[in-house]
């Protein structure tokens, strides 16, 4: 057999083997998509794989007439735009001051910093201090102690430093101030790291379910995660109280997990593009 | 020649402070960076506050935690919060689930990257190739609550991959309800999240190796196999050895979301790990002092293994996280 030829199989094999893990990537989904749009008796005979049987929207007239989740996702949206504007701010806050090698006591900080890496208080001491604070069942509880990642804030850091000098000396020397390089010149150079690390704190929060099952107990300030957590593990408990209920808890739990996915998804192009950036100036400060 | 230019840089670097007088005190320098002192003022206040303050806390670990008398008045208790968990054989299971988990990440979720990045690597269609790789991240972006919600769709006994199992003549595998099924269910979900993102850093690498070496490997008359054998696996040798030493450095550290959402009652006793452990003992029954004892445990290895991962690669010549 010609080198060629032999050469063209190995390029078919190897296509065919990452498309066996694409597939994989995106059967779960599929499964998911399609129950959520099949009927009761499909399901129930599991007849449903990857395409929908007896397609029917009645699973997602129920999780969009359920108000409680609906408000869950919304009350999500905001949340998580409050919490990237304030991590986005606060991480600018940190890493412009700390690019200045002149800083008196730049090292001190960075180290005081870089610590609460490797060492923190752990789950108790941290759910105490919220507590004391006064912040248990309140939005804050789920901003403000996630709201710098040292992790980003270095990354920004390492980019600020990549920006030219001399625009910095040039503007001081036209009388500009800290505060107005930072904004004037910084800043607008800067928009595609802000972008990225905006993203990263965005996924990072609509993602996260650990602190508001710690801190959140009043139904009204739940998550879209915990909102789902509690519709995919408590729902057949309800459905068996609940006779009304005559769809499939299978049905409307797919379709919750679809409702909950679909944000993602919307956002997906975007995430990717800017999520490997932001892992390269990761790994190129490393 | 050398370090003279390299001092000739820091001299520019800091002309701006070159006015100020060297005698003047803190004072001065304040004055002189006024504004970019009041802006490190936030952020040190949040690490303050949300950081070091929690771990001022950590000495409930050694006191009988009153809720009335709070972190600092409550009464020392003589190690008795460490004498009990060390006397408590759960507290064992849990540490040995959590190593046990995370050393089957170790051993299987840390190669699938690899050999995921160096398939994509030898595509040779451009599109089918950046199409596939946008699928492969796709799992990274979902949180836990999701993941752990399709699981169990897709693995309960009447889920997809029973019935097609049934369906073909075989019997029902117990994925989520038998403890040992369990552990490769951790870990194999764990590959379906990552395994895709993680290949992001190799294929880099991959980019970063001189094609010269392929062309000399063409006229050694060496293969597809012998070329990725000896070109590309030496290439991402330093990545593959960073990436390594950073995940044996968190071998005792374990996040809440990933067993939490994918644990059941059936389970626990290959499930139940650190974390959540802490949040059942700690949180849910009240036992401050218990949760952040078994915390302080696992922070100060976590500690020590980051510590030594980071000296060790150092000594290897790489650069460390840091």
């Amino acid at each position: 057999m010609p080198q060629s030829v032999k050469n063209r199989m190995v390029d078919y094999t190897l296509a065919f083997i990452v498309l066996i893990a694409v597939f994989i990537c995106l059967v779960p989904f599929l499964y998911i998509l399609s129950q959520s749009l099949s009927s009761n008796r499909a399901i129930v005979s599991h007849a449903v794989t990857i395409y929908p049987i007896d397609f029917n929207i009645e699973a997602y007239k129920v999780v969009f007439g359920d108000f409680g989740m609906v408000y869950s996702l919304l009350y999500t949206v905001v949340l998580t735009a409050v919490f990237v504007l304030i991590a986005l701010t606060v991480t600018i806050l940190a890493a412009y001051p700390l690019t200045k090698k002149r800083l008196k006591g730049r090292n001190m900080l960075l180290l005081i910093m870089l610590f609460t890496m490797y060492f923190s208080g752990g789950l108790i001491p941290d759910y105490l201090n919220i507590k004391n604070l006064h912040l248990l069942n309140t939005p804050w509880a789920l901003i403000l102690p996630g709201m710098m990642s040292v992790y980003y804030m270095i990354i920004l850091k390492s980019f600020f430093q990549s920006l030219p000098d001399s625009l910095e000396e040039a503007a001081h020397l036209d009388g500009c101030n800290d505060l107005q390089i930072l904004l004037k010149i910084v800043l607008p150079l800067s928009k595609p790291a802000l972008a990225t690390i905006s993203l990263l704190y965005a996924v990072f929060r609509w993602n996260y379910f650990q602190d508001a099952l710690f801190y959140i107990t009043d139904q009204d300030l739940y998550t879209i995660q915990l909102k789902l957590y509690n519709v995919i593990n408590i729902s057949q408990q309800m459905a068996g109280e609940n006779v009304n209920v005559n769809l499939p808890s299978e049905a409307l739990k797919a379709a919750s997990i679809m409702f909950g996915t679909v944000p993602i998804l919307l956002a997906y192009p975007w995430l990717q593009k800017y999520f490997v950036s932001g892992i390269m100036i990761g790994a190129v400060k490393g | 020649m050398k370090a003279l230019n390299s001092s000739a840089v820091l001299e520019k670097g800091n002309s701006r402070e070159k006015p100020l007088n060297k005698r003047k005190g803190l004072v001065s320098y304040i004055k002189q960076d006024f504004i970019l002192y009041l802006m490190l003022c936030i952020p040190v206040a949040y690490i303050v506050i949300f950081k070091y303050v929690p771990m001022y806390g950590i000495q409930i670990a050694f006191k009988d935690y009153n809720m009335f008398q709070g972190v600092s008045n409550s009464p020392w208790n003589d190690f008795a919060t460490f004498k009990q968990i060390f006397s408590s054989p759960q507290f064992y299971q849990v540490v040995r689930n959590t190593l046990l988990l995370n050393g089957l990440d170790l051993l299987v979720g840390f190669p699938a990257p690899i050999i995921l990045a160096i398939l994509i690597n030898e595509l040779v269609w451009t599109r089918f190739k950046k199409a596939s790789q946008t699928i492969l991240y796709l799992p990274h972006f979902l949180s836990w609550v999701i993941i752990g919600g399709i699981v169990a769709q897709l693995l309960s006994p009447t889920g997809m991959v029973n019935s097609l199992i049934t369906h073909m003549g075989g019997e029902p595998l117990p994925f989520l309800t038998n403890k040992y099924a369990w552990v490769a269910t951790y870990t194999l979900v764990g590959v379906w999240q990552n395994a895709g993102w993680g290949t992001i850093l190799y294929l880099a690498a991959m980019t970063g190796i001189d094609r010269q070496l392929y062309e000399a490997a063409d006229v050694d008359g060496a293969g597809r196999f012998g070329k990725i054998w000896h070109v590309t696996l030496p290439g991402i040798r330093s990545t593959i050895v960073i990436l390594l030493i950073l995940q044996l450095g968190n071998i005792m550290a374990i996040n809440f979301d990933r067993p939490f959402n994918i644990q059941n009652n059936l389970v626990m006793d290959f499930g139940d790990v650190i974390s959540t452990y802490v949040y059942r003992v700690g949180i849910q029954s009240a036992n401050f002092s218990i949760g952040a004892a078994v915390g302080l445990f696992q922070s100060v290895i976590c500690l020590i293994f980051l510590l030594s991962s980071n000296f060790i690669s150092r000594k290897l010549g790489e650069n460390g996280i840091w």
